[in-house]
């Protein structure tokens, strides 16, 4: 039972962070119908810039709890611009052209920066500064530390903003609006690629937030972290329906949830023959029986749409 | 659509000196190779009611998305209130006062009513007078305040059609440009959507209006254009070509 709770406790905390990332992914699908492949990079870039941040910060002799949320917003900041950035050099110029060649331009995005990150940050692992004492806490037999209660916190209220702004502000109706018919929301007077930016720019700034949270939970960071992270929130975003918002934050919450039982019980199913090592399969498991039985995803829309 | 009957509007005023809100000379429009619109000259006047009629593929509806900005024209000019309209985005002519309602609608089906005609406002920055064109439209459109939170998905052809009026209302347009609005209604419903369009009319806005039921479109309009194959082929005051023999035999099925 105890084994249970921590994993629980492991799965909210890792599924926080695959929500945040799939929120991302789901975003601009919602809009654009692209797969922005480069998400995932985001997330590096933003978990680099808030450490190599919060170091120098750090070094200077700036107070920790004054030192984290500047580094935050650097981070975030460095990561709208590059969203912005991706948007207008990658994808808008192929905003007609057949489906494959943005998908094509989302694999060479991550690829340049993951070699640019690569030459920026080298190859090693970078460690995340101890900055307070991270206390753990023992709750019905399992352990929460401090960070990984931040995360959960933190991780909710975003979700809980982004649903605010998606339906409760113009610039959400718009965006809704874009996302179901472009020309009829330039009708409407909506600068549909000025919704696309801050589109990209939103789920930008949430992946920096998340890059952040993964390297301080696991107080590390690399150039390549931004890789499975990115493939594993896109299996959280088709788990819970692509394009669908709600279906993102609950499909990250499930996989992580599911990763992290499935690797705390996966030795006693195969009687020790796998052990935790195998975590990541679970993740693939889940969006290939996705695909296979529920290719809409959990929160998908099957209706067609009436003319 | 014998149901539809509209008496015929008061004749129109020929010799009316009227400002023109809007003036198209040699506007071509082509896609894909195919030149849909060949070089049309017209104009509507400030608070005219003017009608562009013909049959299915005659350009119409490409006309008014050249209009509105959705297609540019490959040649020709587009005059606005004093103002070339051709590189102006789509966007951007809404706050000029443009608006239209596209064929087929064009609703958010995903959206609440209430939040369509809040998107035909999203142009405008005067809240208190958003607040009250929105009654006005629940006014206009009675049907609408029911159904104000429900997705405007679930609403029926004729519901729709209120709502895209209702919304591009909301913009306070000075030109209204609609395509098709009775396609695909029920009699009644269309007889309402057009009486709602001479009562907008009535207030003094511009519109243009694109129908292939002709005989609806010459009754309720003053003047009007008839479209074949790209080219503007004939135009006058809508009482005369009703009357007219080639667009009888054309048109109207007599």
């Amino acid at each position: 039972m105890e084994i249970f709770f921590q994993q629980i406790i492991n799965g909210l905390v890792q599924g926080s962070v695959y929500a945040l990332v799939a929120l991302g992914y789901t975003m601009v699908y919602g809009i654009l119908g692209l797969i922005n492949f480069a998400h995932g990079e985001v997330v590096m870039v933003g978990a680099m810039l808030a450490l190599s941040a919060l170091t120098a910060l750090i070094g200077w002799g700036v107070p920790p709890l004054l030192a984290l949320p500047v580094s935050l917003l650097l981070a975030m900041a460095g990561c709208m611009l590059l969203g912005f950035g991706i948007e207008r050099i990658a994808y808008r110029p192929l905003r007609h052209a057949p489906r494959l060649a943005p998908l094509i331009t989302a694999i060479g995005v991550s690829i340049v920066l993951q070699n640019l990150a690569m030459m920026i940050w080298g190859r090693e692992y970078h460690a995340f500064p101890q900055l307070i004492n991270n206390q753990s806490h023992h709750v019905g037999g399992a352990i929460i530390n401090d960070i990984q209660i931040v995360i959960i916190i933190t991780a909710l209220g975003l979700m809980a903003g982004l649903m605010a702004i998606v339906h409760r502000t113009s610039l959400g109706c718009a965006m809704r609006a874009v996302a179901e018919n472009q020309h009829a929301a330039q009708l409407m007077g909506v600068d549909v690629n000025r919704v696309i930016s801050v589109t990209f720019m939103l789920g930008s700034a949430l992946a920096a937030i998340a890059g952040l949270m993964v390297s301080a939970n696991y107080g590390l960071a690399h150039y390549y972290m931004g890789f499975l992270l990115g493939l594993k929130a896109f299996t959280a975003a088709v788990l819970g329906g692509i394009g669908n918002l709600r279906g993102a934050m609950l499909g990250g919450l499930l996989l992580g949830l599911i990763e992290s039982l499935g690797a705390g019980y996966i030795g006693d199913l195969t009687g020790g023959f796998l052990g935790s090592q195998y975590q990541d399969v679970f993740a693939f498991f889940v969006l290939i029986a996705v695909l296979v039985f529920r290719p809409s995803g959990l929160l998908g829309e099957r209706l067609a749409e009436r003319a | 659509m014998k149901c539809a009957t509209i008496p015929a509007s008061s004749p129109p005023i020929l010799e009316r000196r009227v400002n023109k809100l809007l003036e198209i000379s040699g506007l071509e429009v082509g896609y894909g190779g195919i030149h849909a619109v060949k070089g049309i000259d017209f104009h509507i006047g400030q608070g005219e009611l003017v009608a562009l009629i013909g049959s299915n593929g005659a350009g119409k509806t490409t006309t008014l998305k050249a209009l509105a900005g959705l297609i540019a024209p490959v040649g020709g000019q587009i005059d606005y209130d004093g103002r070339v309209l051709n590189a102006v985005p789509a966007h951007q002519r809404v706050s000029m006062g443009i608006a239209l309602v596209p064929e087929g609608r064009g609703v958010f089906a995903r959206l609440t009513v209430a939040e369509n005609l809040l998107m035909g406002a999203y142009s405008r920055r005067d809240h208190a007078a958003i607040d009250d064109d929105l009654a006005r439209m629940y006014a206009l459109f009675p049907r609408l305040v029911e159904r104000r939170d429900q997705l405007a998905g679930t609403l029926s052809g004729g519901e729709q059609q209120m709502l895209a009026m209702a919304r591009a209302l909301m913009s306070r347009p000075r030109l209204l440009m609609l395509d098709e609005p009775s396609m695909g209604l029920a009699p009644l419903m269309v007889k309402k959507i057009f009486e709602t369009i001479r009562e907008v009319a009535a207030q003094g806005m511009s519109i243009l209006l694109v129908e292939q039921n002709a005989r609806l479109a010459l009754q309720v309009s003053s003047r009007s254009y008839v479209m074949e194959g790209g080219s503007i082929t004939l135009s006058g005051a809508s009482a005369d070509l009703l009357g007219s023999d080639a667009v009888q035999r054309a048109y109207l099925g007599g």
